[in-house]
């Protein structure tokens, strides 16, 4: 699903030579050379690793949504008996898992394509559907295309702050985001309904830049997809359950509220903590492979933590790996991430880590920070860089 | 004898959902309850043979024939709808994580009463799937497979002669044939004929001679290329003196030919130069062997949907696919999004970032790395 106001094709150059003006000013000493290798590096490690794929990856999705599954209908089954506590905990708790896994670790990389090796029609990433109100059509073109081939391009990747957030510096302080802190809250719990409504570019059709005739086109096809799941979770469900309804509704909406603040957070440390970069339009124009590849790297940031961690944040705890390899299945990341952070070491550049705590507080503090104008000094810096 | 058959064959009830479940099951309710995932995805968590829609089958037996062919016994869920004799089946199976979809003809009656239904497996040289499904199939192993298709089958009214002319593996249809004749009691006269190298190759042979035996109205003969003939038998290839040792009745009979590429050929020749080319029925295997490897320019791509056909000038199908008029999705251009993958109805093509090639027919490609290498046909 190609935007029709997409008329820019997003091209790589061969030949470009030019290091870009955020990355010299960061990197004084990395030469165009250098990145065209780095990219190589990475391309062996990709191509190596693809090839690699097979049973043991296939094993592992299929044992995952085995366990999903089970989560999803032992969790519904006990909401069922939810009007005694213990039962509304536990089902819930096993609801919030079942769609945390869904989305993340299971409807997220399988949409990247990254199980497509299986040839399993429920597997294919372009059919793919998730368990949460953002159509996977949407999505795909939203995430994979747009975010990924944009990442941190600030105006074009709209994740930087989802059209209602100040997530960077770069983008211009207006009044309206004195309520950051706010807008953050409600994202946050809302944040399946944040996501789904992402490509509908709302500020674009009350600035005109993008026609009503299209909002409503894609609001027909999020309502579609939207409609189901409320029907789903908030409709049927209860009204299986006859008079218990209410804990089936309320654990139901809980799980999403659990689902949305747990995604919000990971997703949210994966571009803003202290020491990712953004860059601009202009100079990403006529990017080599090896630059692109650098500015994911630039760009991501990771989680520190064990396997569950990895499991809970469908792999986004190595956002640095994910965004050099989408494609790639993201159990496979924490196999490749030494063999990148060597990579990293050997040209000298950042691999931003750190616990959940230190790098949620960095984004916290970046929301509140941003929502006050930059000081005078700061702004003149800025006029003038 | 009719109701005979019809006791028999409730008895043996097929695995899977019931009549009144898979309704319930394929219901808008359980739609609303299982969305956006569907019911199948749930289904398989209790049994792997129960689905509102596919088609799954338990392997009860496997059957070594020759030492490369090997019979497969399915027991097929309550989705099976039966086969026609001469008809196939696609079935896939995971092999080291891939899930590969080949087809196979039914070899067995199409009037078994144990429902069980045999497909026989002869390993192709160089096959992704042939040789572990024969080689590695076991009971228990559950495979997924359409409904029966193909249109080389029996005629709806019967003819009074049968010509079933197979080789190698083409035996299989003619098999599944020769075998619903004989359980219908066909009155009729059947001539088979068969090609292989030697006697230890011929699929089913001994129970031909037995059927040959105890059936006055069948007739076999074995054609070996590279070995010697016994009794009434033949040597060597197909040709006309072979036809006509075999029946002087050729004018009345209905003629079936299944096998490789050389024996089809060869028989459609001799029908047409008889005027019998309307009284024979093909059915033609092609093996998956990849394409040999020729070069990205100069090459003919076919757009099947967009009906259009270009040479190749070695750019990135994409690229091409756009100069040649069409639209289709495209996002990075660089391999990551998947937004531009499509499939490759048939030929090789090339990953300009992977160095891979795609040689399989029906494989999944993505348009903006992929350089044709020789012909091309694509589904957009």
């Amino acid at each position: 699903m190609t935007v029709a106001n997409e008329s820019i094709k997003h091209t790589l150059s061969t030949t470009n030579q030019t290091v870009s003006p955020t990355i010299r000013r960061a990197f004084p000493h990395l030469t165009a050379a250098q990145i065209e290798e780095f990219g190589q590096a990475l391309d062996a490690i990709r191509t190596r690793t693809i090839a690699d794929l097979g049973e043991r990856d296939a094993k592992y999705i299929r044992n995952l949504i085995k366990f999903q599954r089970r989560c999803e209908i032992g969790g519904r089954a006990l909401l069922f008996a939810g009007i005694l506590p213990p039962a509304w905990l536990a089902g819930t708790a096993l609801l919030s898992v079942s769609k945390i896994l869904e989305n993340m670790e299971i409807g997220h990389n399988v949409m990247h394509g990254q199980y497509d090796f299986m040839k399993d029609p429920l597997l294919d990433g372009k059919k793919y559907d998730w368990d949460t109100a953002c159509p996977g059509d949407t999505w795909r073109h939203s995430h994979n295309y747009m975010h990924h081939t944009y990442t941190n391009i600030v105006g074009k990747d709209r994740d930087v702050g989802y059209g209602i957030l100040r997530m960077a510096e770069e983008q211009p302080w207006e009044p309206k985001y004195l309520g950051n802190p706010a807008y953050a809250l409600a994202l946050a719990l809302l944040f399946q309904w944040g996501v789904a409504l992402h490509d509908i570019e709302t500020e674009k059709v009350l600035s005109g830049e993008k026609s009503r005739e299209q909002a409503l086109a894609e609001l027909k096809v999020f309502w579609k997809k939207a409609r189901k799941q409320l029907v789903k979770d908030y409709v049927v469900f209860p009204a299986l359950a006859g008079p218990f309804f209410l804990p089936v509704l309320a654990g139901n909406a809980t799980a999403n509220v659990v689902r949305n603040v747990w995604a919000f957070a990971v997703i949210f440390c994966g571009h803003f903590p202290d020491g990712t970069v953004m860059f601009t339009e202009e100079e990403c124009r006529n990017e080599t492979r090896g630059q692109w590849y650098l500015r994911q790297l630039l760009g991501s940031a990771n989680i520190e933590g064990g396997k569950l961690m990895h499991i809970a944040t469908g792999n986004l705890s190595h956002q640095i790996e994910h965004h050099l390899f989408p494609d790639i299945p993201g159990h496979r990341y924490a196999e490749i991430a030494p063999e990148v952070r060597a990579l990293c070491n050997k040209y000298g550049l950042p691999y931003n880590t750190g616990t959940m705590t230190k790098q949620f507080s960095t984004v916290v503090r970046r929301i509140f920070a941003l929502a006050l104008p930059p000081r005078r000094k700061a702004a003149a810096q800025t006029a003038m860089a | 004898m009719t109701m005979n058959m019809t006791q028999a064959a409730s008895k043996t009830t097929p695995p899977g959902l019931s009549a009144g479940l898979r309704r319930l099951l394929a219901s808008n309710l359980v739609a609303t309850l299982t969305t956006p995932r569907g019911v199948d995805s749930y289904l398989e968590m209790f049994n792997p043979l129960w689905s509102v829609n596919e088609v799954r089958a338990e392997v009860v037996e496997t059957i070594r024939e020759t030492a490369d062919a090997t019979t497969i016994r399915l027991r097929p869920n309550s989705n099976w709808l039966g086969a026609r004799a001469g008809q196939y089946v696609r079935i896939s199976v995971d092999l080291d994580g891939v899930r590969r979809t080949r087809c196979y003809s039914v070899s067995s009656s199409a009037l078994r009463r144990d429902g069980l239904v045999d497909i026989t497996v002869k390993t192709v040289h160089g096959g992704k799937v042939s040789g572990p499904l024969g080689g590695a199939a076991y009971p228990g192993m559950i495979v997924t497979i359409s409904q029966a298709e193909g249109d080389y089958t029996l005629p709806e009214e019967w003819p009074t002669r049968l010509v079933l002319i197979s080789g190698g593996s083409g035996i299989t249809p003619n098999m599944a044939m020769l075998r619903t004749l004989l359980d219908e009691r066909y009155a009729g006269h059947i001539d088979v004929l068969h090609y292989a190298p030697t006697y230890n190759d011929v699929i089913f042979g001994s129970e031909l001679v037995d059927i040959a035996d105890k059936h006055a109205n069948v007739t076999v003969r074995f054609a070996v290329t590279r070995a010697t003939p016994d009794g009434e038998d033949f040597s060597g290839h197909f040709s006309a003196a072979h036809l006509d040792a075999l029946t002087n009745d050729l004018a009345d009979a209905e003629a079936y030919v299944c096998g490789p590429q050389g024996l089809i050929d060869a028989v459609r020749a001799e029908f047409a130069a008889r005027g019998l080319g309307g009284k024979l029925h093909v059915e033609q295997f092609t093996a998956q062997t990849p394409a040999p490897v020729a070069d990205a320019i100069g090459g003919e791509v076919r757009f099947a949907r967009g009906e259009r056909v270009i040479t190749s000038d070695g750019r990135s199908l994409l690229d091409q696919a756009e100069s040649a008029g069409l639209k289709p999705d495209s996002g990075c251009r660089m391999g990551i999004c998947m937004a531009c993958k499509c499939t490759k109805a048939k030929g090789v093509t090339k990953n300009i970032v992977t160095g891979e090639f795609s040689t399989e027919a029906n494989d999944e490609i993505q348009l903006c790395v992929s350089v044709p290498v020789g012909d091309v046909t694509l589904d957009i």
